[in-house]
């Protein structure tokens, strides 16, 4: 078995169950966000911000959110090891698509609960 | 395996069958999204952090014709790699997972993504 340091899961079955789950996590997220927008037409800040108060809602974003970071990892990472050859470039990119993952998470961590 | 076998490396001289093209069509979408991501997070954070940053996120998508493409280019992206993706799942059940369907279900893909870039150019303008 190849193992390798840079992937998510260690493991390339790991990987791919991940990026099934998340894919379901974040279709979920994005239709149930599609439906709100389509019924609230012309929203306003109190509708918007009264739904993001909502714990279950917090949650289901949080999911969602760590659900991209998990998912745009191995996507990214993929891609990255099919294109880019030279290890040094390789792992460079995949420190900074990390590094952008991490910064995302924070960002959304921050306000979902913050502000 | 034989090292003197020919090799034929060059990308541009080869005719992509449409499922190649659906399968580098899904991994550039997600790249899109992977930058894209910014803006939205952008919009996401000033638009709850109070009134006036809604209002000006609300008139931002309204008037700014480069928001708006930005916007438009990410639902579709979005619509684009979410079917793609629905497919991925389908082919993980062993259903169509031969050249004939496999080749059927790309050109679903390819045109309900562009219905849904349609709808989703109907709605942002």
């Amino acid at each position: 078995m190849v193992t390798n340091i840079t992937n998510f899961g260690r493991s390339g079955l790991a990987d791919w169950l991940m990026q099934r789950v998340t894919a379901v996590i974040m279709l979920a997220y994005t239709l149930f966000l599609l439906g709100f927008f389509l019924m609230n037409g012309d929203l306003d800040f109190v509708t918007w911000k009264l739904l993001f108060q909502g714990t279950a809602m917090r949650i289901f974003s949080l999911l969602a959110l760590l659900s991209i970071a998990a998912h745009a990892w191995i996507g990214l990472w993929t891609v990255a090891t099919d294109y880019i050859k030279p290890t040094g470039l390789r792992v460079a990119f995949h420190l900074v698509v990390i590094l952008a993952l991490f910064a995302y998470v924070v960002w959304g961590v921050q306000v979902l609960w913050g502000a | 395996m034989k090292s003197n076998r020919p090799v034929n490396l060059d990308l541009s001289t080869i005719k992509f069958p449409l499922s190649a093209l659906a399968s580098i069509t899904h991994r550039i979408s997600g790249v899109i999204l992977f930058v894209g991501l910014i803006f939205m997070f952008w919009a996401f954070d000033v638009s709850l952090s109070s009134p006036d940053g809604f209002e000006s996120v609300k008139t931002t998508l309204q008037d700014n014709f480069l928001a708006k493409f930005v916007l438009w280019g990410m639902l579709t992206a979005l619509g684009y790699h979410c079917l793609a993706g629905v497919k991925h799942i389908i082919m993980d059940f062993d259903i169509g997972v031969n050249l004939e369907n496999g080749h059927t279900m790309s050109q679903v893909v390819f045109i309900l993504a562009a219905v849904l870039a349609v709808l989703a150019g109907v709605w942002v303008w």
